[in-house]
């Protein structure tokens, strides 16, 4: 359904450097699949992501979504972004209902839809409070909540957990697979983080470093829910780290 | 809180202030020379007699009406002036080097202009004030614009907001107020020193300033001082309105002190 074909972007510096971010990406993702993309920082992994949101263009390739090429950012993609990215003078509810105030659908019935959204991350009581009241985790949440009110059909998630703490984020990671398997969206989710993908995708799809290139695509075939400690996730997360500490040695030296 | 222990919470100020005048009262009576400096004493005296006469309140509708004419235009033509040249890049190259040129003239150089164009009205007077307070104003709602995080344009690209118009009126500016109050305020600040410079120049015969030259001349010191006491005053009650305005209701969205 989302098919990404000969991608190539390359950033001009002021000075006149070109450095080739992303290199000839060919990747066809299934509906309501759960990919990860895993590389060393600079691998132009979170520029692909921007690609597919419309937020950049590529210089060449196409992307397309049940056929249709992406021309820029659009309802049937959501994004949820690494830094927090609330509107810190709307309230939680309100940041929820931004996109359905964008659609002009009329008032009480975003509200209805914004809050069992809200409800669906756990956050109901804190509709009136103002983002900077909540905790990194919960800014977060209500950023996945405001992605998925336009009920999109693909969810795009730029290491969303990256900057909460361990036990927060398992819990997260627990939410969002509920969410999915609920929804069952296509979700493009990038992480730093073997022990993140292994543990949530279907597929994981290790980028080399600089230019991006897709280095090797793993099919986690493990039933959920599953159990980061078991003798097949460690496998996985072998396999994955030994793939992947290669390109970081490379992306060092 | 009952105002009794809201006193005593604030003991050192309060003996701070009561310190000052006594000092003050002493210097002045062993001076004892009012046209150098009169005494706290007859300086409230001073001040009952204009309460009393209504004077004062005159005097202060009169400035306050110069006032609102001035920044009420600056912040007319300021925030859009700040808000294009921070969201266009074109326009700020254009419109740059002409607010460049005209700001640091000091603002009371033009008063000239100001009773030329304006005669000796309540508008020259505006004028002058709007030159003091309008450029505080742009700069601060420029500045506030440039900042606009990207990530929060790109959410609200994301989320639909993709016109330039709704993404300036949705996100950057929401996102710019807090810069554009700080710059009302510098620009209040600003303007109330014109209030006082441009009544030098007798658009009329009441205002606060006007009466400081009135008195001066007459050399009723008392009432001199008297009438500086009341401008600073009203600086201090408009400022902190402001700040209250600004906290409990404009900016309720951010944490802490804004301005």
């Amino acid at each position: 359904m989302l098919s990404i074909k000969n991608i190539n972007k390359t950033y001009h510096s002021e000075e006149g450097d070109e450095v080739l971010a992303l290199s000839d990406i060919n990747l066809e993702m299934k509906n309501k699949e759960f990919v990860c993309f895993i590389g060393p920082s600079g691998c132009g992994k979170t520029t692909l992501l921007r690609i597919i949101a419309g937020l950049e263009t590529p210089d060449s390739g196409t992307i397309t979504i049940h056929g249709e090429p992406i021309k820029g950012p659009g309802p049937d993609r959501g994004m949820v972004f690494q830094e927090y990215s609330l509107f810190p003078w709307r309230t939680v509810l309100k940041n929820i209902t931004f996109s359905l105030e964008m659609k002009k659908v009329p008032k009480g019935q975003r509200e209805d839809i914004a809050r069992q959204h809200l409800e669906l991350v756990g956050l109901s009581k804190f509709a009136d409070s103002y983002p900077h009241e909540l905790s990194g985790g919960m800014k977060q949440r209500v950023a996945i909540a405001r992605a998925l009110v336009n009920d999109p059909n693909v969810l795009l998630m730029d290491e969303p957990f990256g900057a909460v703490d361990a036990q927060t984020r398992n819990r997260l990671q627990q939410e969002l697979l509920k969410i999915w398997e609920r929804d069952k969206k296509t979700l493009l989710f990038i992480t730093h983080s073997v022990d993140e993908a292994v543990y949530l995708a279907d597929r994981v799809v290790v980028f080399t470093s600089r230019p991006g290139r897709i280095k090797e695509i793993f099919k986690i075939d493990l039933p959920r829910p599953r159990d980061r400690t078991s003798v097949d996730a460690n496998m996985y997360r072998e396999s994955l780290l030994s793939s992947l500490g290669a390109e970081i040695k490379n992306a060092i030296d | 809180m009952d105002i009794g222990q809201g006193l005593r919470k604030r003991t050192l100020e309060l003996t701070s202030i009561a310190t000052a005048i006594v000092i003050w009262e002493i210097v002045a009576r062993i001076i004892n020379i009012k046209y150098i400096l009169p005494s706290f004493t007859s300086v409230v005296s001073a001040f009952i007699g204009l309460v009393q006469e209504g004077e004062l309140y005159r005097d202060a509708l009169t400035s306050l009406n110069y006032f609102v004419i001035g920044i009420g235009l600056a912040i007319l033509v300021g925030i859009p002036i700040g808000t294009l040249m921070g969201w266009f890049k074109s326009i700020d190259r254009a419109v740059d080097p002409i607010i460049e040129m005209i700001r640091p003239i000091p603002p009371l150089a033009w008063i000239t202009f100001a009773i030329i164009w304006f005669g000796l009205t309540k508008y020259a007077a505006g004028f002058v004030i709007f030159i003091g307070a309008v450029f505080p104003i742009i700069i601060n709602t420029y500045t506030g614009f440039k900042n606009t995080p990207r990530v929060l344009v790109e959410s609200g690209k994301v989320l639909g907001c993709v016109r330039n118009i709704d993404i300036i009126y949705r996100i950057a500016l929401p996102s710019a107020l807090p810069a554009i109050a700080t710059g009302i305020r510098v620009g209040m600040g600003v303007g109330w020193m014109c209030v006082v410079a441009a009544e030098f120049f007798a658009v009329s015969t009441y205002g606060l300033g006007w009466k400081i030259w009135h008195w001066n001349n007459l050399h009723h010191m008392d009432i001199v001082l008297t009438y500086m006491l009341v401008l600073g005053m009203i600086a201090f009650m408009i400022d902190r309105l402001f700040r209250y305005l600004v906290e409990e209701w404009w900016l309720k969205w951010q944490s802490g002190v804004v301005v």
